[in-house]
């Protein structure tokens, strides 16, 4: 069955498919999930705040975007943020914005809504007891929040986040439904130019298993390290 | 120093500290002592605001707790606070959970604030941990350590929650004589503490509490020789005798 194979095709793209689709697959991943991390412990800390409103706000955005599918949200906001531009700016016509501003927007509001649910959960992971120790030597609530709570809690929750961000890399495909090429679109228009589906198919598959695959025992080799250091 | 004047304080319906008063005198060291439940803990954790509370108040070193205008995170600075559970910060070194508060709310230079931290920390005898993480040490240790990052912020008053009822057995006293020598200097101190014997030894007056209510306010002499409600007398004579 192999012997129709052609692993020519694939050698002769890899520059295009890594510099162009995967760096772009990387790219993305690595901003969506720094903006996504600040955005989403913004969110948690409206949360878990306690003032009048504010919790109630973030609540409804990280359940409302948990229950909408991903694409619809991509293209939605692709057709929107021109307008909400527009609306903010007080210009008179839509703004333009490209393709990958408009993906790199999506995807951090959409994953904030994810990291927001992690991080509440890391945040009210750490004892009541070092709130009020930092309390009780003056400090303020941004200062507890920025020395004490936030870094125990990012690292409790560093291999739940690092999961979510394997997830991330896996979803960035999706960025097809508004023709941005990444690392499976890449594959996807080699597959298509040369006909070779199968090939490209089942080498993008491979690319992407190896890349989650190795990721994932990292994340396992952290949880067990963490393990360790948790414990209070 | 502190005046508690009647202060209240209920969970919705259910009352943790009824109509509370008392004062603190500067350089006195009052220990209040009463059941679990009796709201000792409560109450001296509404000292520096930790809990708040509905009625009365609570003047430190002349400034209203209750006062609108008041800057609760500078009024904290100027009062220590010495937990059950230590609180430690576990992420941070030794060393630098003595010099956080020095730093971020007193602003002195690393310099200043590590020479005062190892100055402290030589006064509870472990200048050798400073460079390990808290769970490193033993609960002894980490609770010396507590009250150094306490005294780090150079306090005008003391307060300590159940300090030695955390600790094996055998590390109570570690931690009982750093607060012994600490009262001997004349620093003011509330704790609540069912160590007797450190009542005994350096307590200038002793407070009994029960359901929320402060129900003997007296001298170490008269609590101890003539306790006058009956339930402070059941209490000590079930706590003397075990």
């Amino acid at each position: 069955m192999l012997g129709g194979f052609d692993f020519d095709v694939i050698w002769r793209s890899l520059p295009y498919l890594f510099f162009e689709g995967m760096r772009f697959t990387v790219m993305l991943t690595a901003l969506a999930t720094a903006g996504g991390v600040v955005l989403g412990t913004l969110i948690a800390l409206m949360r878990l705040s306690g003032l009048p409103l504010l919790p109630q706000i973030a609540a409804l955005y990280a359940n409302l975007m948990r229950s909408l599918p991903f694409v619809l949200v991509i293209f939605w906001f692709y057709f929107l943020i021109p307008y909400i531009g527009q609306w903010i700016t007080g210009a008179s016509r839509p703004i333009a914005v490209g393709a990958f501003a408009s993906a790199l927007i999506t995807f951090t509001l959409f994953e904030a809504a994810y990291f927001s649910e992690i991080m509440r959960a890391g945040i009210q992971s750490i004892p009541r007891g070092q709130v009020a120790a930092g309390y009780a030597l003056g400090l303020t609530y941004w200062q507890v929040m920025g020395y004490i709570v936030l870094p125990q809690a990012f690292r409790n929750m560093l291999p739940v986040l690092l999961t979510q961000t394997i997830i991330l890399f896996q979803d960035t495909s999706l960025v097809y439904v508004i023709s941005i090429t990444d690392f499976l679109g890449a594959a996807s228009k080699v597959a298509q130019r040369d006909g070779r589906l199968v090939e490209m198919y089942l080498f993008a598959a491979l690319v992407y298993f190896v890349i989650s695959f190795a990721a994932s025992q990292v994340v396992k080799r952290l949880q067990s390290n963490t393990a360790i250091v948790a414990g209070h | 120093m502190i005046e508690i004047k009647h202060v209240s304080k209920a969970y919705g319906t259910m009352p943790v500290l009824k109509d509370c008063s008392t004062n603190v005198a500067k350089g006195e060291v009052v220990v209040v002592c009463g059941p679990s439940g009796s709201g000792k803990s409560t109450l001296i954790k509404c000292v520096n605001g930790l809990e708040p509370f509905q009625a009365g108040d609570i003047v430190l070193d002349g400034t209203s707790l209750s006062a609108k205008d008041t800057n609760l995170p500078k009024l904290r600075a100027r009062v220590g606070m010495v937990f059950q559970h230590f609180e430690l910060f576990p992420h941070l070194r030794v060393i630098d959970n003595l010099c956080l508060a020095q730093q971020k709310v007193l602003d002195r230079t690393r310099a200043d604030a590590e020479a005062r931290a190892m100055k402290l920390l030589d006064r509870v005898g472990l200048t050798a941990h400073a460079q390990k993480y808290p769970g490193q040490l033993s609960g002894g240790q980490q609770q010396r350590v507590a009250i150094a990052r306490a005294l780090a912020m150079n306090p005008i008053v003391m307060l300590f929650d159940e300090p030695t009822s955390a600790l094996d057995p055998e590390m109570v006293n570690e931690v009982l004589d750093v607060m012994v020598e600490l009262a001997r200097e004349g620093m003011t101190m509330m704790v609540v503490t069912h160590e007797m014997g450190f009542a005994r030894k350096v307590a200038d007056r002793v407070i009994f509490m029960d359901k929320g209510e402060i129900v003997e306010d007296a001298t170490k002499a008269d609590f101890f020789d003539k306790p006058r409600s009956e339930r402070a007398q059941l209490f000590l004579s079930k706590i003397l005798h075990n």
